[in-house]
């Protein structure tokens, strides 16, 4: 139920139907973390699915050896950027969870640095979820999430959790970090599901 | 303190119409906006909003605001720099008058807030960072705290071009001045105030080093600018032995 500012025009008509709504298209890179960016090195790094029944852990280089995808998917963040296009390259979600057994129908991300973000299970599988540890070619930048990160590119971005060590599967939908502090359960962008 | 409490258990963000109450130039480059919110909650020190703008032709732009103002009421200050490149602060800092509406969404965000402690208490002291038009939610922060005497340590170091460039130059000074504790240091990047002789240039380790609560103090830090700004300045802390759980982060996007 929108009214007109009086002259206001804006700028931009380039009204793209890959642009959810309430979203501007940018061609850098912004970036958003409530706290210092971590220094993760390879060497120390291992990320770990925590089920009921134990869980299953990889290295680094254990994790290279896993099947690699190539992704190119638009991102939205829920503070209305949007990128068109953008290259990574990561590990299927479901390549991890063949390993995996579990009833638990709700996944909570954790991060180093202790960001923590919630995703159904069913909103990681069917190819719409990886772990990505390179972007347009080259390493994860630490501020952008690298060494790895999550790419859930369906949902606004602060649900991709930047730094990403493991996944701990849950029984009920936990709100995660941001989700305590004023951003919405579900996070769908086709449905601004912004806030609370 | 009780209706911020009440606030904390309850926040409750809506799109609201917004009425244009003043505008005035605050800096060469930006402008404070007085909102008058009709339905507004309130919001906490810290919190932001989402600004949205539409067109005859129904297009609209939405952006995100820090807030510069806090507490009860229906009244809101916004502080907001012009970018070279922009499609919505220049229309809010040149063209947007008194009588003017426009639409917010919030108060928005629970995290990069300050709230006074209990009466009587006083609360771990607090550093606050701020680059550039990054002060503002950092303004409301230390105005928060001065409005209601607290006891806390607060200390304030803003990076900022010019003298001429300082937001809130009157407000930060009174609130200096006030009984609240607060420590108030300017890093001029270009050139600083006349006859001061002080240093000119970029924040750098040492400086920062030397203005900050010391990490024994155990403070909590909030850190706002520009992604570079906030990148550099959490780093260094961290090697300077604060506690990165204790530092709050937010940067202004491209947009």
């Amino acid at each position: 139920m929108s009214f007109i500012t009086r002259g206001f025009t804006g700028r931009s008509r380039e009204r793209d139907d890959r642009l959810p709504p309430g979203q501007t298209l940018v061609h850098d890179f912004p970036v958003l973390s409530a706290g210092p960016t971590p220094e993760v090195d390879t060497a120390d790094w291992e990320f770990t699915i925590r089920t009921e029944h134990g869980g299953r852990r990889w290295s680094w280089d254990e994790f290279m050896q896993l099947e690699i995808e190539d992704v190119t998917t638009d991102i939205h963040c829920v503070t209305h950027w949007s990128k068109l296009g953008t290259n990574w390259r990561g590990v299927s979600l479901d390549t991890l969870f063949a390993e995996v057994e579990t009833e638990y129908d709700y996944v909570m991300a954790h991060s180093y640095g202790g960001y923590t973000t919630n995703v159904p299970l069913e909103e990681l599988l069917g190819g719409r979820a990886w772990v990505a540890f390179e972007f347009d070619g080259e390493p994860l930048d630490p501020e952008h999430g690298g060494p790895a990160r999550l790419l859930v590119p369906h949902l606004y971005f602060w649900k991709s959790a930047k730094w990403v060590r493991g996944l701990e599967l849950m029984p009920t939908d936990d709100p995660g970090f941001w989700e305590q502090n004023g951003y919405h359960l579900h996070g769908d962008p086709w449905k601004e599901e912004r806030y609370w | 303190m009780s209706e911020v409490q009440q606030l904390q258990a309850a926040p409750r963000t809506a799109w609201h119409v917004a009425e244009v109450t003043e505008t005035r130039r605050e800096t060469p480059t930006a402008a404070r906006i007085s909102l008058d919110v009709v339905g507004w909650p309130g919001n906490l020190a810290g919190q932001h909003l989402d600004v949205r703008l539409t067109a005859p032709d129904g297009y609209t732009a939405t952006r995100s605001y820090s807030i510069a103002s806090s507490g009860d009421g229906e009244r809101v200050v916004l502080a907001v720099d012009r970018l070279p490149d922009g499609e919505v602060s220049p229309f809010l800092v040149d063209e947007l008058r008194a009588g003017d509406r426009l639409e917010v969404h919030g108060p928005l965000g629970a995290f990069f807030v300050w709230r006074p402690p209990a009466s009587g208490a006083v609360g771990r002291p607090v550093q606050l960072i701020a680059g550039g038009s990054g002060v503002v939610p950092l303004v409301a922060i230390a105005r928060a705290h001065a409005d209601a005497g607290d006891a806390t340590p607060f200390r304030l170091l803003y990076s900022v071009r010019t003298p001429d460039d300082v937001f809130f130059a009157a407000e930060l000074e009174a609130a200096r001045r006030g009984p609240a504790p607060l420590e108030v240091e300017f890093v001029y990047t270009r050139s600083a105030p006349d006859g001061s002789g002080g240093p000119v240039g970029r924040i750098t380790r040492e400086r920062l080093a030397a203005a900050v609560i010391g990490a024994d103090a155990a403070p909590i830090v909030y850190v706002c600018g520009s992604t570079g700004f906030v990148e550099r300045v959490a780093a260094w802390l961290i090697e300077l032995g604060h506690d990165q759980a204790a530092i709050r982060t937010e940067r202004y996007g491209g947009t």
